[in-house]
């Protein structure tokens, strides 16, 4: 392993890091502006030119203020449970790649950390290890409301995992690769070459798992305001609060560059053109998650249940029957 | 050099959460140490090169676990510690002691008397993936068929225990009509 190489992945890994992060905070401003547009509100309109320093203020808030760990809590579960829902949200982004590599001084850049050839499983496998984050928040607060929270978490993870992972399968026998660079090229040659055509009902099971993945309105029960307070966020104050938030923005940020990178073709060719396309669909999906939450009302846990055992893993697995049939005649 | 740090890190870590998993009280503890030890255990397959084995062993004991999760959830409060019946503390030792020496040196025999070699070398310019796969439907073909069959038992026999009131759903079902059926006590 030569220097080079560590300290190009070094580099890689804080700049990920930071842009994400600060993405993470403007995400809740976007969030609060665009469901202040469609409810015919301004949104934070006073810090700041159009409330833009709002994140900051928020940020400072957060830093701040006092870390309560309250009494009869499990202590070091209750301490480690945000890093999960954060730390694993970042480990996820290593595979993903986030731009067409280019050069720099005559030195070539690939813009991901590390081109496992398993990439698309393990961002599902670390996306789901951060679920762990609320479970055990909520199992380790001392509190009903976050207890209800945790038996949810659970629900909804043993629900959606089989339907991600069974959408995504017909997607892999077309590719015959994990890599999402193998995916990306695969579908290199222009919109016609674009997965979604081939595998319409997978990509739109994948992307109702992404809502339950990330936990957004309409499967926003493990932490629904009008039902159990804040859920395993309840107990939680400060920065504690504030890494379960990052972990959510953040994981919403990769999953949009994971879906286009399967299905909407990706970064295409590798043009800067087609880098520029990459962004205008993530900032698409980004933007559907809150188009979402704006339109949409939240579902009962057990219709969450309901619909992935009942209606979508039956899809799914019909969907890669049909695939492997018209693959092999 | 960055393997035997790598090494000796999880190794540690490994055996620290498995350690914390059997000799604590606390069910929250043991089930969160479980899980990670399951996880770090993924980072010894990344470690050999089994890309593939790692990621699939992160899936399926979050999973696992989560499952186990549930069933703590129900039959203790994860908030207190367990009040455990103590019985003879040195047959307990004994027997583990004894169960772990007998594991060790079952898997390491075959090692030391050099019996062990890969029948199917790695094939040069494949993917660890289709490696996997090339094992699974030729050498393991039997054992793996096998295992679906037993799953597929599994699944049916659990349908089968749980599935009393089938044909009804809640979650079809509006208020008024699951108000009818509490009244028929068929949902009590």
């Amino acid at each position: 392993m030569d220097t080079a190489y560590l300290i190009e992945t070094i580099i890689k890994v804080v700049v990920i890091l930071l842009i994400f992060s600060a993405l993470a905070g403007i995400g809740t401003y976007f969030e609060r502006k665009v469901l202040a547009f469609m409810q015919r509100r301004l949104g934070p309109m006073y810090v700041g030119p159009y409330g833009l320093l709002q994140v900051a203020a928020d940020g400072i808030k957060l830093f701040t203020k006092e870390d309560i760990i309250p009494t009869n809590v499990v202590g070091p579960i209750f301490k480690i449970a945000p890093v999960i829902t954060a730390a694993t949200a970042f480990m996820a982004a290593a595979a993903i790649p986030f731009f067409p590599q280019f050069t720099v001084f005559g030195y070539t850049v690939h813009p991901i950390v590390a081109d496992l050839n398993i990439g698309i499983l393990y961002i599902l496998g670390v996306m789901a290890v951060g679920l762990y984050g609320p479970l055990l928040g909520g199992m380790a607060s001392a509190n009903k409301f976050s207890l209800l929270s945790a038996a949810r978490t659970a629900a909804v993870f043993i629900s959606y995992e089989v339907v991600s992972g069974l959408a995504i399968l017909a997607p892999i026998m077309m590719v015959g690769s994990l890599s999402l660079i193998d995916f990306n090229n695969y579908q290199a040659g222009g919109i016609s070459d674009w997965i979604v055509w081939s595998q319409p009902v997978a990509f739109v099971l994948f992307w109702i798992a992404a809502f339950a993945e990330t936990g957004r309105t309409p499967f926003h029960l493990i932490a629904n305001d009008h039902e159990i307070i804040d859920g395993f966020g309840t107990e939680y104050s400060g920065m504690r609060w504030g890494l379960f938030f990052i972990g959510e923005y953040a994981n919403m940020f990769f999953i949009s560059f994971v879906i286009p990178l399967i299905f909407l073709g990706g970064y295409g060719d590798g043009s800067m053109l087609g880098a520029l396309g990459l962004i205008a669909k993530v900032a698409f999906f980004f933007f559907f998650f809150l188009w979402t939450r704006a339109a949409w009302p939240d579902v009962r846990p057990d219709q969450l249940m309901w619909l992935c055992w009942k209606v979508l893993m039956p899809l799914a697995v019909i969907n890669v029957v049909i695939t492997g049939f018209v693959m092999m005649f | 050099m960055f393997e035997a740090v790598a090494f000796y890190l999880f190794a540690f870590l490994t055996i620290t959460m498995f350690f914390i998993t059997v000799t604590t009280s606390q069910a929250l503890y043991a089930l969160s140490a479980l899980a990670a030890g399951m996880i770090f255990i993924s980072a010894f397959f990344f470690i050999l090169g089994a890309d593939f084995l790692g990621a699939v062993q992160i899936i399926v004991y979050t999973g696992a676990v989560m499952a186990l999760y549930a069933f703590g959830m129900m039959f203790f409060d994860t908030t207190r510690e367990v009040k455990e019946k103590q019985g003879n503390k040195y047959i307990i030792v004994g027997l583990s002691t004894l169960a772990a020496v007998l594991v060790v040196v079952i898997f390491a025999a075959p090692m030391v008397s050099e019996n062990i070699v890969a029948l199917y070398p790695a094939i040069e310019g494949v993917g660890n993936t289709q490696e996997v796969g090339l094992v699974l439907f030729t050498k393991y073909l039997v054992p793996f068929e096998v295992a679906a069959i037993m799953l597929l038992v599994a699944m049916v026999a659990g349908i089968v225990l749980a599935g009393k009131k089938m044909d009804l759903s809640i979650t079809l079902m509006n208020d008024a009509e699951i108000e009818e059926q509490k009244n028929k006590k068929v949902l009590s």
